[in-house]
């Protein structure tokens, strides 16, 4: 009986284990849009693209960087943890995920607190306070190819390689 | 609720250094339902110790994605204090020039991500909103003479986002009193009442940043924070960390005393150099190849 009880209890640990296991090996990506690169370096090159809330699998962790694994599209490379966090980001909350999110650390609601709504009504109350160019700072981009050219142009070396 | 306009709201930043408004009601009912702990039965402890751990929280629960809009609004109030200096080819060089930085910084992933834009002013000044929107005057510009310099003046403001100083600007209690709204109340879309519970705690926390930004600086601590910052950018991405010591020379130079800019917010360039030097090292001579010099004029020899 003792026995029984025993290897029940060890069962029922040993699947908490792999739970908290396979739980920890996830992570979301918690900024707009990000880059999965080849190599784990500022300009390594890019081989897919993730977008705010994407679920990543983390198969190794190495100074700043995690390189990931995503089922779909079939991407594999190095992220910087900045663009990551261990928290599930849900997009449709319910009351049941606000209950959750208020007791735990394992999700964020997205789109919640200060958020675009709050924005308008911020706007509303303030309306000569003008954003016109902070929405064209936003627009401005520099692409990969620029920032290699710059540095090649201006016999920059960056640390450990531009690539 | 209170309508505010906006000469109200601008005028209010700087005071609130004193205030203690915007703490709001999700903390005080939490208090008072603390002070009444003895009384309530043992499922209703429960929920209050659950409550109140979702309370305990700060700057660093603030997600990416809040932090951005915070940084806009932050942005505009900066734009109220300087205007924007429209010059495409000059702003097109600060912008490849600061996100090439920020690549290379400890937080190169923003909610939205880097840009920067020059502001048309005599001042001395650069400013950095949380989340990754960075100004800098044409005044601070003229005291670089070379690209290692204005590459270090921006790496000082990117410090400052990757350390998050300007959240933690923000009253601690206005963190804690919109984190509670955020988890507690909001299933759906706020109803009228929180969001204008919530609109009023942003407010107030723009201001805080905004008070510090602009009138008061920030600590000498986190000032040494961007500038070690500042000093690793530039060395990952191959610049002389010198620049900064170059920078800072000049800016010495064309401070003027009273002036609401650098000379109010920031420790003199003397003690900050000062404090470089004992992590660079002694000063070495910035020597820009000539295609770098070349650009660098070409993009802000008339700023």
């Amino acid at each position: 009986m003792i026995n029984v009880r025993n290897i029940l209890l060890a069962l029922l640990l040993m699947m908490g284990t792999l739970a908290i296991a396979g739980d920890q090996h996830m992570m979301s990506v918690q900024v707009r849009e990000s880059q999965v690169r080849s190599t784990p370096a500022f300009l390594g090159k890019i081989v897919g693209t993730v977008r705010y809330g994407d679920r990543v699998q983390i198969l190794d962790q190495q100074g700043g960087w995690s390189r990931v694994v995503l089922p779909k599209p079939n991407l594999e490379g190095w992220m910087h943890d900045s663009a990551l966090t261990t928290k599930k980001i849900v997009f449709k909350a319910g009351a049941a995920d606000v209950q959750q999110a208020a007791t735990t650390e394992e999700i964020a609601l997205a789109g919640k607190g200060f958020n675009r709504q709050v924005e308008e009504e911020f706007k509303a109350k303030n309306p000569n306070l003008d954003f016109t160019w902070v929405d064209r700072m936003a627009q401005t981009s520099v692409s990969q190819e620029q920032m290699q050219r710059f540095l090649e142009e201006g016999r920059l070396v960056p640390e450990g390689g531009a690539k | 609720m209170k309508e505010t306009t906006r000469r109200e709201f601008l005028g209010r930043t700087g005071k609130y250094a004193v205030a203690g408004l915007g703490a709001a009601s999700a903390l005080s009912t939490l208090l008072s339902a603390c002070a009444s702990l003895e009384k309530v039965s043992l499922p209703d402890v429960g929920s209050l110790f659950k409550v109140s751990q979702a309370v305990a929280k700060s700057f660093e629960d603030i997600t990416p994605e809040q932090e951005y809009y915070i940084g806009r609004t932050v942005g505009a109030v900066i734009l109220e204090k300087y205007p924007p200096y429209i010059d495409d080819r000059a702003n097109a060089y600060i912008n490849l020039l600061g996100q090439t930085l920020a690549r290379a910084s400890d937080l190169p992933e923003t909610y939205g991500g880097y840009h920067f834009l020059i502001q048309d002013s005599d001042d001395i000044n650069a400013l950095a909103a949380p989340g990754g929107l960075i100004f800098i005057t044409r005044g601070i510009l003229r005291c670089c003479k070379h690209e290692d310099a204005a590459a270090a003046v921006l790496a000082h403001e990117i410090g400052h986002v990757q350390n998050r100083h300007g959240l933690q600007a923000i009253r601690k209690s206005r963190i804690t009193s919109a984190l509670t709204m955020i988890g507690i109340e909001s299933a759906k879309t706020f109803g009228g009442e929180d969001l204008a519970r919530l609109t009023e705690t942003f407010e107030d926390s723009i201001s805080d940043i905004s008070a510090t930004l602009i009138n008061n600086g920030y600590s000498r601590a986190f000032e040494r924070q961007a500038d070690l910052a500042a000093a690793t950018i530039l060395r990952r991405v191959g610049y002389n960390p010198n620049g900064l010591v170059d920078m800072l020379k000049e800016m010495q130079q064309k401070l003027k005393p009273g002036g609401l800019d650098f000379v109010r917010t920031h420790p003199s360039p003397q003690s900050r150099i000062e404090d470089i030097q004992k992590v660079i090292g002694t000063y070495q001579l910035v020597k820009t190849p000539a295609a770098r010099q070349d650009r660098f004029a070409h993009a802000l020899g008339v700023v």
